[in-house]
């Protein structure tokens, strides 16, 4: 997967930036994430020299956390709690929905590039289950028609920007 | 009037956003205050009025305009007119310490925070030495909320003991406080409420510890699924900073303690305290054999405090009130206070800080009011995922540390998630192996193949393939992990199926194709009688249950 010029130069300027900071290799991968949206393959060796770290170590370390995407994802990321009390109020329902809905499993990107579904184990937001994080806002009490509708503002909200 | 609405995570989730944008069309500016976390009610619309602060919920960006017209007239005539806040049963009749301020304003202001005295435990720190500190704290009996309920002063103490006795002469060694804010169970969401309601006393606990222990760094460990306490975390600590609170010479006094929060990346094992100090120094989250003890080599090598939260939160108000005031709550070892967080399929599900000793029963049926479908309750699992799930006839349990632990069940960081009678408790329990599978750091045996192993076993008992056998692998398995883990993760994750298997076994052989048959009534005596079935009529409520919700 190729990435562009300016983003391998956005990466050695974040090294730049972190390679001082005390265990600051997952405040790295996070920064350039939130930059070209995932760490590409390529990324790995120049944090590795930055970090005077093996090439092993970091992808040992990429892998090992699931926010930290290896190939790029879609615009927007939907996460649906897969947790105890979730499940208590239909969340294993609320999946199922979801993944038909937009006709991909977890892990994978709606053909137009728009949505990544994602599981995710608890928000946080247990008392007014089941609950879905989109991007970074949190959503309470979401059955299958308040589903369709937050992806439907999704993506019309999406149309108006264009 | 002064308006107020909340902009913690779980208003902002039932729209307070909405409700907040309402009140500015009418022309108001409401400050967005924390939750006090009465869940059910939020979105909590509070009016500061002449005849005192009164609530509305739960209030929608629609019914602005009709309780703007009510507070002109009669404001007890609205339909969501709640009353006075302060006099909500559910919130008047806790014991609140650690959520004293959860609610009252807007939690990053810092005026806000010492006019409702804060910083007056670090005031009174900042006169006493360190030693003198950590006496406090053993005498509050104070312990760890993270779930190990390891007493607090002792491990500070440990801490504070440590590197002393090398050089004397030399610089004092570095030492570490770390806060453990990856608060990665089921069902709760108390380090969530202080961090978002109250963060001022969370950064007051940790500068208090690094007085006590002689460390100069803090760390918070935040979950990245927390997105706005991780946004609220920073401006509180920028504006620390500012008034003099972190840094050098703080308020004068020669004092050091800087305080930084570092993100997570979405693994629960990270909550385990050496995984997390390995995530903390860019590693990968393995767990860490003990010995050595964090307090004696935790990050970075050196001695380290890690405390969770409500431990932290909590020894702000120790240092205001005293020892003695903190230790005057609870029962037995559990001194102080509980963060009961009341979630899953509830009626009235928040936050319920009480004294220890409450039972689980007053908590779901007072407090919670039952399930919010309407159906029976069935089964309820304390905890966290690693919890036990705990049938009828252990409802009366008294929320204790002790008296949990004699039932082989845990209060840990005191989530409850209440399940109604559609539960698949099979399914349960397949999802606890499940989710070890998903979460577990792959350092140990145990816990990377046990549970792969555990959700085939569960698979094949479910599908009646030689069930008894297999009923007997599942046992030795949950004994292979519960003893031969190196963490929690592994070693508790039998406690749910375990729980499961002698609470609830007839989930675990109701199949709808089995309930047709003869074969299957025989099946169902065999191991009904293995497994101590009392309880004949789950089963018809799994019968409800499977039409339902389908097979997972």
């Amino acid at each position: 997967m190729g990435i562009s010029q300016s983003e391998q130069q956005s990466i050695s300027d974040l090294v730049g930036q972190y390679k001082a900071l005390p265990g600051g290799l997952l405040p790295l991968l996070h920064a350039i994430q939130a930059d070209v949206g995932y760490v590409p393959d390529t990324a790995v060796p120049i944090i590795a020299k930055g970090l005077n770290l093996s090439r092993a170590e970091v992808h040992g370390v990429i892998s090992f956390y699931h926010d930290f995407k290896t190939s790029p994802v879609g615009r927007h990321t939907v996460q649906i709690c897969r947790a105890e009390a979730c499940q208590s109020m239909g969340s294993r329902q609320l999946e199922a929905h979801a993944k038909q809905a937009l006709a991909v499993d977890y892990g994978e990107t709606t053909t137009d590039g728009a949505i990544t579904l994602e599981p995710v184990y608890c928000l946080g937001n247990c008392a007014c289950s089941p609950s879905v994080r989109i991007n970074d806002d949190i959503f309470a009490r979401v059955d299958a028609d308040r589903f369709d509708q937050l992806i439907s503002d999704l993506t019309s909200a999406e149309g108006v920007a264009k | 009037m002064i308006f107020y609405i909340p902009q913690d995570t779980t208003a902002l989730a039932l729209g307070s956003e909405a409700v907040a944008r309402a009140l500015q069309t009418a022309g108001i500016e409401p400050i967005r205050n924390g939750s006090r976390g009465l869940f059910w009610l939020e979105p909590l619309l509070e009016v500061e009025t002449d005849k005192g602060r009164i609530a509305f919920g739960p209030v929608s960006a629609k019914d602005i305009p009709s309780i703007i017209d009510a507070l002109e007239s009669d404001p007890t005539s609205h339909d969501l007119y709640q009353g006075e806040v302060a006099d909500i049963p559910y919130l008047k009749s806790q014991q609140r310490l650690t959520y004293a301020r959860a609610g009252l304003g807007d939690p990053v202001c810092l005026d806000n925070y010492q006019t409702l005295n804060g910083f007056k435990g670090l005031a009174n720190a900042l006169q006493m030495t360190g030693q003198q500190i950590v006496d406090q704290v053993k005498d509050s009996g104070l312990r760890g909320r993270g779930g190990a309920a390891f007493p607090a002063g002792i491990k500070w103490q440990t801490v504070h003991d440590a590197g002393k006795s090398a050089a004397a002469d030399k610089e004092p060694c570095q030492k570490y406080i770390v806060c453990n804010a990856d608060e990665g169970d089921s069902g709760t969401f108390a380090d969530r409420l202080v961090m978002e309601s109250d963060p001022y006393q969370l950064i007051e606990g940790m500068i208090i510890a690094g007085l006590a222990v002689g460390a100069t760094q803090g760390y918070i460990y935040l979950r990245s699924e927390y997105p706005v306490a991780h946004k609220l975390l920073n401006i509180a600590i920028d504006r620390a900073i500012e008034a003099n609170f972190l840094g050098e010479n703080i308020q004068g006094s020669g004092k050091t303690f800087h305080l930084e929060v570092r993100l997570g990346a979405g693994a629960y094992i990270c909550g385990e305290e050496t995984s997390l100090l390995e995530s903390l120094e860019g590693k990968r989250g393995m767990v860490r054999a003990k010995p050595p003890l964090p307090a004696i080599e935790g990050l970075f090598g050196m001695p380290t405090v890690v405390n969770n939260v409500l431990t932290l939160a909590a020894i702000s108000s120790i240092l205001e009130q005293g020892a003695a005031n903190y230790q005057n709550f609870g029962m037995g070892r559990s001194r102080g206070t509980l963060a009961i967080q009341l979630a899953g399929n509830i009626k009235r599900g928040g936050l319920i800080e009480l004294a220890f000793g409450v039972t689980l029963r007053e908590v779901v049926e007072d407090y919670g009011q039952g399930t919010y479908s309407g159906r029976p309750i069935r089964a309820i699992q304390v905890g966290g995922p690693l919890g036990a799930f705990m049938p009828e006839s252990q409802w009366d349990t008294p929320m204790d540390y002790e008296a949990f632990a004699a039932i082989k069940a845990m209060i840990g960081h005191g989530g409850i998630v209440v399940f109604d009678d559609t539960v698949d408790m099979a399914a349960q329990a397949r999802f606890a192996m499940e989710f070890c599978v998903v979460e577990s750091c792959g350092k140990c045996t145990p816990c990377r193949i046990g549970s792969v192993r555990g959700v085939e076993v569960i698979d094949r008992i479910v599908a009646n393939e030689n069930r008894d056998n297999n009923l007997i692998l599942l046992h030795e398995l949950c004994d292979t992990m519960e003893f031969g883990s190196l963490c929690a993760m592994g070693g508790m994750t039998p406690y749910p199926v375990r729980s499961a298997l002698a609470h609830f076994p007839q989930d675990f052989l109701l199949r709808d194709s089995l309930l047709q048959d003869a074969a299957g009534a025989s099946l169902q005596d065999s191991l009904l009688q293995d497994s101590l079935l009392q309880d004949a009529a789950g089963s018809s409520s799994r019968d409800a249950a499977g039409a339902a919700q389908g097979e997972n």
